[in-house]
């Protein structure tokens, strides 16, 4: 084995999903120096994602979603305890309250956080609420059980159609806001995203496109809002789903290559100085990374997908623990999962990456189809629809560089699929949700870089 | 125990449905929902579904143990 790199001490910062899947891998790895885990949150790492679905539902209690472990990677847990800064010369995670940890290697792995409202003074009434943590979480969950008379959400992404869908599944009065022109056009594009609005307003959403929240409402407790089009909504709920923030911020005085979109990497999630130099022994993944990925024209690629952070911690771990010609690279395609509205919805590739789709299997009117992302002739993403088993065949027409639209066989239909449309992905800024995927690089022929 | 599914992986086969039907449970056709906290008496149940899993998509396992310090 490769002695020093097997030993030695290992800090890994953020202790959340790629934290925790990180230190098992690194043990899995052969590692057997000390590790230590630093998480600004109180709890041992937890799942995310059924927050917005079985808690807000009433399945389960927000303190339920303790991830478990593959193997205890019997790791040091500093929990409740905030990274403020790393040194990288003398290599060492400066933590709250003045001590520090020294490291051999450090991965970095703080994830996002959810972007707040605006106003201070606003997002402090009572009833406003934003969805990230656990806490988050609970006290949503609280005011629901409650009996509200209308909940409003700001924010037609994913995670705001799945709060509006929990709303109303529970039988809950929603008005949903979105900038855009439909829900999940940032993420899915023109097509899709008609289907989105039709499903919210089927069950009942009030959805309100083309609007901005200008004013929360309320002395004290929250008690409506007022919204670009000069209409008001009285709610004495409110979720705040404008996306989400990189935790970067104690790294602004490390040197290291991070900003808004997040801590660049190389494809072996080695992050780079602000030089653009790669580093060798500060790591990254999740959430919080930016990295390239060649079948998308080697541009940097944000995700905010769990799977996303599962394997990217695996093979940060591979690396850290591996000398150079095993290294692995990351290039895992993105893959992300959305039930709303009783729709599951999958998605691989790079659905923004594209600028036509055609709808390969299925159909709009039932509610169950697999539409294809081309770009430039080639595929690039697909999107089910309740049509989960299907998705793999296309994740390897991405993977192959299939060309676009995909020809017939690759559908169930005797004609080649329709006719390709344009895929209509709006520039993000007109947008109220953050993009949950976002390329950062440069598109000749479209801006698609995100403030 | 805790158990979490990994759902860009699940397709929906629902074999965890039939054989622990108090943990996991479809929501409209294929959309899985699932109870992450897993009492003991369906412990077995939850790793009988785990085992049958096509795609090998559920963890059973133990949390993190331990709190701020
Ligand atoms: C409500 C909700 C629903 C979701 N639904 C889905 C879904 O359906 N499908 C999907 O694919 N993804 C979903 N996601 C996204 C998924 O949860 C994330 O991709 C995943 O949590 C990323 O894990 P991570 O470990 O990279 O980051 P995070 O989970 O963000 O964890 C980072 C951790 O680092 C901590 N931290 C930050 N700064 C510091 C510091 N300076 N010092 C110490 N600790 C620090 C944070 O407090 C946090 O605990 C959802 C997320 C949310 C919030
Ligand atoms: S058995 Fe596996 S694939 Fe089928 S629904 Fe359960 S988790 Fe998903």
């Amino acid at each position: 084995m490769h002695g020093e790199l097997t030993d030695g001490r290992i800090v890994i910062v953020g202790a959340s999903l790629a934290g925790l899947r990180a230190a098992e891998a690194l043990r899995a790895q052969g590692f057997t120096g000390s590790l230590t885990v630093v998480g600004d949150e109180p709890h041992p790492p937890y799942d995310r994602p059924p927050l917005s679905k079985q808690v807000l539902l009433g399945i389960a209690p927000a303190d339920s979603t303790g991830l478990p472990m593959r193997a205890d990677p019997k790791a040091e847990w500093l929990l409740g305890v905030r990274a403020t800064g790393l040194d990288p010369l003398a290599r060492r995670v400066l933590l709250d309250g003045g001590e520090s940890l020294p490291y051999d290697r450090v991965l970095i792995a703080t994830g996002t956080r959810a972007r707040p409202w605006p106003n201070p003074a606003e997002a402090a009434l009572d009833g406003v609420f934003t969805l990230r943590t656990r806490e988050d979480a609970a006290g949503l969950a609280e005011r629901l059980d409650a009996g509200p008379e209308r909940v409003l959400v700001i924010g037609g992404g994913f995670t705001g159609s799945e709060i509006a869908s929990a709303c109303r599944e529970r039988g809950l009065a929603v008005t949903v806001t979105e900038r855009g022109p439909a829900p999940l056009v940032g993420a899915l594009g023109g097509t899709l995203s008609k289907l989105a609005a039709v499903m919210q307003r089927n069950h009942g959403v009030d959805l309100r496109t083309g609007a901005t929240v200008t004013r929360l409402l309320g002395d004290g407790r929250f008690t409506g809002a007022e919204l670009s089009d000069g209409s008001r909504v009285d709610a004495d709920v409110c979720v705040v789903a404008l996306g989400a923030i990189r935790n970067v911020e104690w790294l602004a005085e490390s040197g290291l290559a991070a900003g808004p979109r997040g801590l660049a990497c190389d494809a072996g999630c080695r992050a780079f100085t602000m030089y653009g130099i790669v580093t060798d022994d500060v790591f990254v993944a999740g959430d919080v990374s930016r990295f390239p990925h060649p079948l998308f024209g080697y541009q940097l690629l944000s995700l905010e997908h769990w799977g996303n952070a599962v394997a990217q911690a695996e093979v940060a771990a591979h690396n850290m623990v591996s000398p150079g010609p095993l290294r692995r690279p990351h290039l895992a395609l993105p893959t992300f999962w959305s039930t709303q509205f009783g729709l599951n919805i999958k998605s691989v590739g790079v659905p923004t990456y594209s600028d036509h789709v055609v709808i390969a299997q299925g159909s709009l009117e039932a509610r169950r189809l697999a539409m294809v992302y081309g770009y430039r002739g080639r595929v690039t993403a697909a999107v089910t629809v309740d049509m989960a088993k299907v998705l793999e065949y296309y994740q390897h027409l991405i993977e192959t560089a299939a060309p676009f639209p995909p020809p017939p066989g690759a559908a169930d239909r005797a004609l080649a699929a329709e006719i390709p449309v344009p895929s209509d992905v709006p520039d993000p800024s007109v947008l109220s949700h953050g993009p949950t995927v976002a390329l950062t690089g440069y598109v000749p022929d479209r801006r698609l870089t995100v403030v | 125990m805790r158990t979490v599914v990994d759902l860009t992986r699940c397709q929906g086969y629902a074999q965890c449905v039939f054989l622990a039907p108090d943990v996991f449970r479809l929501h409209g056709e294929e959309g899985l929902l699932y109870a992450p906290a897993v009492p003991d008496d369906q412990v077995e149940r939850v790793r009988r579904a785990a085992a049958a899993c096509p795609v090998q998509a559920i963890l059973l396992g133990e949390e993190v143990s331990g709190g701020a310090r």
